[in-house]
């Protein structure tokens, strides 16, 4: 049979390895990595120390004065790299819920995860007095119940509307539930909670950084593995397992590293608002790729987190709005238009 | 006759509805199967229960002597291939890449885009008249285009048993006939067995060699179409009166639905027997 070659793009081959390249995916992918060292060498820089990119990369290299080593290895180096690290968190995590549910809305922000986390920890700071385990131990516990609760609420995959009115609800509940819980505890014990509610990268240090890290490490590979599955289960679940896919267990584990991810990095820096919902989606519209593409949600997710607390430190200083605030206002912007550009197309 | 596929005793059941009980069937290779009854008998709920869809309540499912459930999920992906009703294409995603998921069975996480997958691809494509729209968006095809594209991704599977449930629902007469003539050619060789769901009683003539005629979740007859079919089985699968005669094209048994005044006169006489003089 004459038939033409396929549009297939370059193909690597090896006598193991065989995987189509897709350019516009590797460029997109690599342009993210470098937005991120930008964001960060300005990161490190700018506050009211300001520092040459010569004299950063002389503090983390050793040779700079103690002044300066102690603003860029006690103070920036962390912050930066914790704004990246639960970006990723979240923008992976962001991608395994929408593929799961098959409803670009369903993020764990919107539907509440985030904020059953924040109950989590609370209940494990106020009942059980903190410490950073069982803070993020609370958390997981407390997104992994607001997770199951919302599923069976839902019964199954649905439409926008209802899932971000099932969301509205479940959110409203929680926060009434924080603020209660904020009042039954001490004043000390509840400004701190109040700060950590914000969601905030202040004052936060290598601890964090190195929890979020130890998480993402083992739970992204886990992500990517299922990405392929994820991906052929937004066919439905007939033409999934039709084409060999162990549904349950696929839904099962994803599910579990999506909850684990929202749980880690609230504990460590208080629910970030929409960086879940827009991380993922942005990745494929600039990948043009039709997948949960793990990796460039997690490289998203890191930018957005990193730009948000570059521009609330830096947009009315020597005033500081909280990274959190930062991205519920610029997000909030962006689910308005998301919103609306659904409605119009009647869905 | 041989079957790699056949059903025993099944009883087929969604949460606490049964729809099929006590089933028997065998799907004679290298046929072309096909399913009719009337609506809610339960022929998409047979097939979803030979592709391993629902766990099968009572009875047994066997593959090539096999319970379906013993084999890994993607070693029966890669001997029976399913085409349900009404499939999601995820929004954007070209005809080349909706075609090449049906390799998956025949992937691994290093392996992702084998010399054998562009072959399958190639040949799944060619086969199905879509090769030159494998850049399209495949949101933007015609109903026909885009139903010829979802038999490529599973004709990509390359499995010898392909099941297709209704794979003619929301086509014109055209595009009906276009899907049924492949379904024809991808049989032909003798080396794929096919079973359909059809809604189309003398599209089933047709086009069966094996004919499954159910009715509230049991099989009423089944057997080649010439064999079977006649006004007496119509009237106990659809419960209509009719006049089955010869195809004038093809020979096969057409059945040509009473008049209207007709199937009233048989109502009521059926009416007077029941209730006496």
């Amino acid at each position: 049979m004459n038939v033409p070659t396929l549009p297939t793009g370059p193909v690597v081959r090896t006598e193991r390895v065989s995987v189509r390249v897709r350019p516009r995916a590797v460029t997109a992918t690599l342009a993210l990595i470098a937005a991120a060292v930008v964001l960060g060498a300005l990161a490190m820089t700018l506050g009211d120390y300001q520092l040459s990119v010569g004299e950063v990369i002389g503090a983390l290299t050793g040779s700079g004065s103690q002044a300066q080593q102690y603003v860029v290895l006690g103070l920036r180096a962390p912050r930066v790299v914790l704004a990246l690290v639960v970006g990723a968190a979240l923008g992976v995590a962001g991608a395994v819920f929408q593929s799961l549910a098959r409803n670009n809305l369903a993020s764990p922000d919107l539907l509440g995860f985030t904020t059953g986390a924040a109950s989590g920890a609370l209940v494990a700071i106020v009942l059980a007095g903190g410490g950073p385990a069982g803070t993020t131990l609370g958390a997981v516990v407390g997104t992994l119940v607001t997770a199951l609760a919302v599923q069976a609420l839902l019964g199954g995959v649905v439409g926008g509307y209802r899932l971000v009115l099932v969301g509205i609800g479940v959110n409203a509940v929680l926060a009434a539930l924080n603020n209660l819980l904020i009042l039954r505890t001490d004043l000390q014990t509840a400004v701190a909670a109040q700060s950590w509610l914000v969601g905030t990268l202040n004052a936060r240090g290598w601890p964090e950084v190195v929890a979020v890290s130890v998480a993402l490490v083992l739970l992204v590979p886990i992500a990517a593995a299922g990405s392929r599955r994820l991906d052929l289960l937004g066919m439905g679940d007939d033409v999934a397992r039709g084409l060999g896919v162990a549904v349950e267990g696929t839904r099962v584990a994803t599910l579990l590293v999506g909850v684990a991810l929202v749980g880690v990095a609230t504990a460590a820096v208080g629910p970030i608002a929409f960086v879940a919902l827009a991380a993922p989606q942005l990745a494929r519209r600039i990948t043009g790729t039709t997948g949960p593409g793990m990796l460039a949600a997690g490289l998203m997710g890191a930018v957005l987190l990193l730009a948000g607390d570059v521009l609330g430190q830096r947009l009315a200083a020597p005033t500081q709005f909280p990274a959190g605030t930062m991205t519920a206002a610029i997000g909030g912007l962006y689910l308005v238009w998301l919103l609306a550009r659904e409605w119009r197309a009647g869905r | 006759m041989s079957a790699r596929l056949r059903a025993d005793g099944v009883t087929l059941a969604y949460e606490q509805r049964t729809v099929i009980r006590d089933l028997d069937v065998a799907v004679p290779d290298g046929s072309f199967t096909v399913v009719v009854g009337p609506n809610a008998c339960g022929k998409s709920t047979l097939l979803r229960g030979l592709a391993r869809m629902i766990k099968p309540a009572a009875g047994s499912v066997t593959l090539d002597g096999r319970p379906i459930g013993s084999y890994g999920p993607k070693e029966v992906a890669r001997r029976l291939a399913l085409l349900p009703q009404s499939p999601t294409a995820p929004d954007g995603i070209t005809v080349l890449d909706l075609v090449a998921r049906g390799r998956y069975p025949h992937q691994s996480l290093l392996r992702q885009w084998s010399v054998a997958d562009e072959e399958a691809v190639r040949e799944a494509m060619a086969a199905t008249g879509v090769a030159e729209l494998a850049e399209r968006d495949v949101g933007q095809l015609s109903g026909g285009q885009r139903q010829r594209v979802w038999i490529a991704m599973v004709l990509a599977q390359q499995t010898p048993l392909l099941l297709l449930d209704e794979p003619t629902t929301f086509l014109d007469i055209a595009f009906q006939l276009d899907v049924l003539d492949l379904c024809a050619d991808l049989h032909a060789d003798g080396e794929r067995t096919l079973v359909a769901v059809l809604h189309d009683l003398n599209h089933a003539c047709r086009y069966a060699t094996h004919l499954v005629a159910m009715r509230e979740g049991a099989i009423v007859a089944q057997g080649p179409p010439a064999e079977i079919v006649d006004a007496d089985l119509v009237k106990a699968v659809f419960g209509i009166t009719s006049q089955v005669v010869p195809d004038p094209q093809t020979g096969t048994p057409m059945i040509v639905p009473a008049g209207r005044e007709t199937r009233r006169e048989h109502q009521d006489v059926a009416a007077r027997a029941a209730t006496g003089p």
